[in-house]
């Protein structure tokens, strides 16, 4: 019994790591329609900062973290108002193909600067502290601080989109772009906002990306598949969907895993397919399409 | 005395409905050549350039099935690795475990791919536009997944077809005595003939269904699917008959991938990079939504990798690169470029109205 409930805490605490990779994802597919192939190598890439501001300049993986979110914000703006506004359209090939050139571009720039080595943050004691809940449960520090930031996280980009005059104009954008446009918005300029937030949040995602396990150039594909799965299980334009969705994956692959540790993925992807099956606009869908 | 409304009928009737130009006349009867001197070719080429055409044959008639799936059907797949990897491992089965002949095997590989292919569409079909292009990919991932659980086919590491599997391979001895190769080269001859085959087919079969009422009504689907269901098009039926038809192709094309590499392994038969980004980039430099746009997109792919392989990473930096270039710069891609400006059409599939004595 104890054990189950083990693996529930565990499964819960995994679905926090995959809604933070999908968080900035579901905030630029729910205001643009944004299908970022590119999300898992960024989140990638904003890791090899946060590395190599913590190993040249000897920071705290923590305070690199803070250092490398203002130049992420820079980057994503910059990349929407340079290449992805111009992709942008009814049709959904360009954005797809501008975003999977792009993977490979992040990919192999990476491998020709990093190498292919795997990395990994180190934090010292904290990353194998635990606490102990009694009858042999013991929850992980970091596990539970990667929660703690995904519900943070959420929290903060629903004040920013429900109690802001910029998250009106994002909400505005994501229901009905034209009238948004008549109503004097410059919509390119929202959504290269949109993509400087969702690189801060994945810079975030990053840190404890980096923390939890060893990381390469080429592990983006496979997290941008467990984000995208957290973005449809929530729902269109829901943040809480996209925690719940991620929290879905996260059980889904921990319970895979107890039964046999080959089956850990293909839980989580059944469990998607299941969902999606059911109900194709997933579970808590805020805006139409 | 007929009155006006029959005048214009009468006048109508001497119009026909036709999609042949002079240019696409022509082309029938050079392809025709073409396909003969390729299939000649084996008796003055080296194993090297055989080796390089299968590559380009194989790209070619994967890209012309994608080409049909997402610039005709609008079903814009970023999972039809799934499909090369079933129809590799199934010819890996039917040779190992049932000693099926490997040219029977990569037809049978096709046909059991689209059996596969029905309960799939059923999932992925309940999923539009983006939602459908990121579960094509978690389906493909699933596949890899499964078929990395049979330990008979190597498990996760893969494995390799057995020599006594593909040297008895129909019409061996006659190409070993005709050509005076050996059993690994005479092969090879007889893999580039299906890749040639496979090549030449893709591109008739999206012709052929283009011109049928099917191709119309993807026609009408792509431009607007409600509209099309208003006018009693089975948007459902036609979609379902493109993707599994497409799903035979792609597993018959993955079965030959396969027979000619000899070695499989769940990472590269169902390898994102190699069966979808690379194709998509085919497809889109050559232009997307044309049956010709592959044909020229294969070629730049192929010179590209020829000269640039070497390059490594910095190689496929570039690929990317013009990936994202042609896209925002030309989105037609270098054929859609070239049909605009010259109004030219080697597979016309429009259906133009034309006088009978023009």
């Amino acid at each position: 019994m104890l054990d189950w409930l083990g693996t529930i805490i565990q499964g819960v605490l995994l679905g926090g790591l995959y809604a933070l990779f999908a968080a900035g994802l579901s905030l630029i597919f729910g205001i643009m329609r944004l299908v970022n192939l590119a999300h898992g190598d960024l989140i990638v890439l904003a890791a090899f900062a946060i590395l190599s501001l913590a190993t040249w300049l000897g920071f705290d993986p923590f305070l690199a973290t803070l250092l490398a979110m203002p130049a992420m914000f820079a980057a994503g703006f910059a990349l929407q108002h340079v290449l992805l506004n111009r992709a942008l359209g009814r049709d959904l090939l360009p954005p797809l193909l501008v975003t999977f050139g792009l993977s490979i571009i992040i990919q192999n720039g990476l491998l020709e600067a990093f190498t292919a080595d795997s990395r990994r943050l180190r934090l010292g004691a904290i990353e194998t502290a635990s606490i102990e809940l009694g009858g042999n449960l013991a929850i992980g520090v970091m596990p539970l601080l990667t929660l703690g930031s995904a519900i943070a996280v959420v929290l903060l980009l629903n004040l920013l989109f429900y109690r802001t005059a910029l998250g009106r104009a994002f909400r505005a954008t994501s229901d009905d772009l034209e009238i948004a446009q008549l109503m004097g918005i410059d919509h390119h300029r929202i959504y290269s906002i949109a993509m400087g937030i969702a690189m801060v949040v994945a810079t975030i995602a990053a840190l404890y990306l980096g923390i939890r396990a060893n990381f390469d150039p080429t592990i983006g594909p496979a997290r941008l598949i467990y984000a995208f799965e957290a973005v449809i299980i929530g729902g269109l334009g829901s943040l809480w969907g996209t925690l719940a969705g991620g929290v879905i994956i996260g059980l889904a692959q921990t319970f895979g895993a107890k039964l046999n540790p080959e089956w850990q993925i293909l839980a989580g992807h059944i469990a998607f397919l299941v969902v999606v099956v059911l109900r194709p606009r997933g579970l808590f869908p805020r805006a139409v399409d | 005395m007929p009155n006006g409304d029959e005048n214009q009928l009468i006048e109508l009737a001497q119009y026909r409905i036709e999609t042949k130009t002079r240019a696409s006349a022509i082309l029938a009867l050079a392809g025709v050549a073409l396909v003969l001197i390729f299939a000649v070719l084996p008796v003055f080429a080296g194993r090297g350039l055989i080796q390089d055409l299968i590559f380009v044959f194989y790209m070619l008639a994967l890209a012309q099935c994608w080409n049909l799936l997402a610039g005709y059907a609008g079903l814009v797949s970023v999972g039809q690795q799934a499909f090369v990897g079933l129809g590799g491992y199934l010819l890996f089965a039917l040779t190992i475990g049932a000693g099926i002949d490997p040219i029977a095997a990569v037809v049978l590989s096709g046909l059991i791919a689209a059996v596969f292919a029905v309960p799939t569409a059923l999932v992925l079909f309940r999923l539009r536009g983006p939602y459908f292009a990121i579960g094509s990919w978690v389906v493909a991932e699933v596949y890899r997944l499964v078929f990395a659980q049979f330990k008979q086919l190597g498990g996760g590491t893969g494995t390799s077809l057995p020599p006594s599997a593909t040297n008895e391979i129909f019409g061996i001895e006659w190409v070993k005595e005709m050509f005076e190769v050996r059993s690994p080269a005479a092969r090879d001859i007889i893999t580039y003939w299906i890749a040639l085959a496979l090549a030449a087919g893709a591109p008739l079969l999206v012709y052929l269904v283009l011109r049928s009422r099917y191709g119309l009504a993807l026609f009408a689907i792509r431009d607007s699917e409600a509209t099309a269901e208003s006018a009693g098009v089975d948007s459902f039926r036609a979609k379902l008959g493109v993707y599994v038809l497409v799903a035979a192709a792609t597993g018959m094309i993955g079965a030959l991938i396969y027979l000619q590499k000899a070695r499989i392994s769940p990472d590269a038969a169902f390898s994102v990079l190699d069966w979808s980004a690379y194709v998509i980039f085919i497809v889109i430099i050559g232009g997307v939504g044309t049956i010709e746009g592959p044909i020229v997109g294969v070629i730049v792919f192929y010179a590209m990798q020829h000269y640039l392989a070497d390059f490594g990473t910095w190689y496929l930096i570039l690929l990317g690169a013009v990936a994202i270039v042609i896209m925002l710069f030309a989105p037609k891609g270098i054929w859609g470029y070239v049909a605009q400006r010259y109004r030219v059409a080697l597979f016309p599939v429009r259906r133009m109205l034309v006088r009978p004595h023009e």
